[in-house]
């Protein structure tokens, strides 16, 4: 059986090769930072923005128990059904169960990472029921029986002309390559499914506790439609993503539109407050919401990397990502991928065996930068990286680094070191990148420098 | 003033001229420097793993011999952020805790060093070339240091200081990682020299000389004329 460990380094290897795959993420990322930038300048000051944001959310978590009371009773008090799913097993049953005591056939979803992180298209379809994508990215990489690329771009790693041909494949339409007309080819797919469905399914970006409401927000409009149009409406949303108050929005929705996608605000912005209430003419006769924990309580427990449950899963911090732009989404092999991903994902899914995901840094710290809300996930990084070692340790590696500390501490032994070194290098230049090369993971595709005739040490015990 | 100089273990032992160069201005400067003999490692490698005990069998010593010290100046962001920033963390609730926050503010990387707590921008020096600026990830993110290096450079005659695309994106070398994911750091790598390619210019420049042994090694390795020079070594050209 391949490790997750060995599926990342074959599918990092195959990207980093990939100069086309790599170009297209680069250059679409590109654009994405100049289109930031300039709506991070509409900003007062963006780093008060940041601070203020980070602080509202630092509230909202370490007060989680109370918020989420409060946002249950609220919504609760309007007539919506709360869940309270512990793990994704427990979710996916919640919501097989509503859809089965519908009698639904065909479901309408939209762009939802926790329906992602449960597994729930997949469910869904082995138990029978239609689901259809109705985010236009999410759309396309459901055609392709694919994960989503990116959490806030799915499909960002396909060109206008891979759009094309699978549309043709799979839909049977025309070739274009005018993205108007490839959109109005998955528009006139989707109108009719939002139609026949009968359960609409949604994620939310903002549960706001003081008023009971769902706040989704979106540039396509489609949300709406899967949230308007069936009679019943599903909300999967993860604990975390509470905010105390109504007016939090007006930093929030801004601030995720900016960060994520380099808006000022994003096209539609809808609250859900509830089923159809009497007299109202239109909305779900009946509303759920399922709050997923899997495994998030446990971060919670953590007060050294608790504030990872800030994240609004604007992107930000994958769009900067050096790591992220030559490997690409799909490598991680998580839901949540990038630093982010990085730092969640030996939390929700096991340390031990998704570890290597925090060791894929060079812990620059362009994620923490670039945070809205200030997750300190470089050092987190660290962070459980330390925590792998200390739960299992590799015994070489700890061993080299005793040696490695027992030859520095000696003087005497480093010189020793450092002579070594210069007497085998010609021999190293033989064995270059053979197999016998101690030294190949760098000079596989690097040289190594020359050794100096004298080091400082020397150099300084001379002068002296 | 003293100023103990920190030689980091891959400037003593491959790049020495880092080291010579920052004692040579230094001493113009009018400042004693001393080097203790038996110092020659952060302790990093094994703290960017996660082995922190190991790290700290190299830091505590380091930590012991540089208490006395006036000012630490360090020929690298990188190892001067493990000591002013990480050995706070490090030796957290161990007996050393205080000392290894008392050490923190003594730690000064070589340019800032100069730039900021000196006051001295204009060395002298000359160096005929056009130049790129690398900022190392830990001098600008762990020690914030974006406009010392650049204001050293200004006033460098002959020299002509261009900016490339992305030169606050991490070079790929990241310690260990360079080894462990070397086809990521490769990629990483190959992103940076095209941008510094890109400007023309005849050196890659930064205040760290690990950046700087990644991206000469993928540089010689592809054939590429640009060169890459530890900022403290242009500053000591005359």
């Amino acid at each position: 059986m391949t490790t997750h460990v060995q599926e990342f380094l074959a599918q990092a290897r195959v990207v980093t090769r990939d100069l086309r795959h790599r170009g297209l993420i680069q250059t679409a990322l590109r654009k994405y930072e100049t289109a930031r930038d300039r709506k991070k300048a509409a900003f007062n000051d963006w780093q008060s923005a940041r601070q203020a944001a980070a602080e509202t959310k630092w509230d909202a978590i370490n007060h989680l128990d109370t918020y989420l009371a409060e946002f249950a009773d609220k919504m609760e008090a309007r007539g919506t059904r709360v869940h309270w799913a512990g793990n994704a097993a427990e979710a996916r049953e919640i919501i097989l169960g509503i859809i089965k005591s519908k009698g639904a056939r065909s479901i309408i979803k939209s762009k939802a990472m926790t329906a992602e992180e449960i597994h729930l298209n997949d469910a869904m379809e082995k138990a029978g029921y239609e689901v259809v994508e109705s985010d236009l990215g999410e759309f396309i990489v459901q055609l392709r029986h694919e994960p989503p690329y990116h959490i806030v771009f799915p499909a960002m790693h396909l060109t206008r002309d891979d759009i094309n041909e699978l549309f043709q494949k799979e839909l049977g339409s025309a070739s274009t390559r005018e993205p108007e007309e490839l959109t109005m080819i998955a528009r006139r797919a989707l109108r009719r499914k939002y139609i026949t469905a009968d359960v609409g399914i949604t994620g939310a970006n903002f549960a706001i506790a003081e008023t009971g409401m769902i706040s989704i927000t979106e540039n396509e409009g489609n949300a709406r439609l899967t949230a308007a149009l069936p009679k019943t409406m599903i909300t999967l949303v993860g604990i975390e993503k509470v905010l105390p108050k109504l007016e939090d929005l007006a930093l929030f929705l801004p601030m995720l539109a900016t960060a994520g996608a380099g808006q000022t605000i994003t096209g539609y912005n809808t609250m859900y407050g509830g089923p159809r209430q009497p007299g109202e003419c239109d909305g779900p006769e009946e509303y759920h919401v399922v709050l997923l924990d899997n495994r998030r309580t446990e971060l919670l427990a953590d007060p050294e990397q608790r504030d990872a449950l800030h994240c609004i899963r604007c992107g930000a911090c994958l769009n900067v990502c050096p790591i992220f732009k030559n490997v690409g989404g799909h490598t991680y092999g998580t839901t949540y991928s990038g630093p982010v991903g990085s730092v969640i994902t030996p939390h929700l899914r096991g340390l031990q065996d998704w570890k290597h995901l925090s060791g894929s840094s060079s812990l620059c710290g362009a994620c923490t930068e670039a945070c809205p809300v200030k997750i300190d996930l470089h050092h987190h990084l660290l962070r459980n990286r330390r925590n792998a070692a200390v739960g299992e340790p590799s015994f070489f590696e700890r061993l080299a680094y005793r040696l490695f500390a027992f030859v520095i501490n000696r003087p005497g032994l480093y010189r020793f070191a450092k002579e070594a070194g210069r007497l085998t290098e010609p021999l190293q230049k033989l064995i270059r990148d053979t197999p016998l090369d101690p030294a190949r993971a760098w000079t596989g595709t690097r040289d190594l420098p020359p050794m100096p005739e004298q080091s400082f040490k020397e150099w300084w015990e001379e002068r002296r | 003033m003293t100023v103990t100089l920190f030689i980091p273990c891959f400037v003593d032992s491959l790049y020495p001229g880092v080291g010579i160069s920052m004692v040579r201005i230094l001493e113009r400067l009018g400042h004693r420097v001393v080097c203790p003999e038996e110092i020659a490692c952060c302790g990093q490698p094994a703290f960017n793993s996660g082995y922190w005990p190991e790290a700290r069998e190299v830091a505590a010593p380091v930590l012991r011999r540089l208490q006395d010290a006036e000012v630490v100046v360090i020929a690298s962001g990188s190892c001067g952020a493990m000591l002013k920033v990480f050995y706070p963390q490090l030796f957290a609730e161990t007996p050393q805790a205080e000392a290894a926050k008392a050490l923190s503010p003594k730690v000064w990387e070589f340019s800032s060093f100069l730039a900021d707590k000196l006051g001295v921008t204009d060395l002298g020096a000359r160096f005929p070339a056009k130049v790129t600026f690398h900022d190392g990830c830990h001098g600008l993110r762990e020690l914030g240091i974006k406009t010392a290096p650049r204001r050293l450079l200004e006033k460098v005659q002959g020299l002509e200081l261009v900016e490339m695309a992305d030169a606050e994106t991490c070079c790929g070398f990241g310690g260990t990682f360079s080894a462990k994911f070397p086809m990521i750091s490769t990629a990483m790598g190959e992103v940076k020299c095209a941008g510094a390619a890109e400007t023309g210019a005849d050196y890659i420049v930064s205040n760290d000389s690990s950046c700087l042994m990644h991206v000469q090694g993928l540089l010689s390795r592809q054939g590429s004329p640009i060169k890459t020079i530890h900022l403290a070594e242009i500053l000591a050209q005359r």
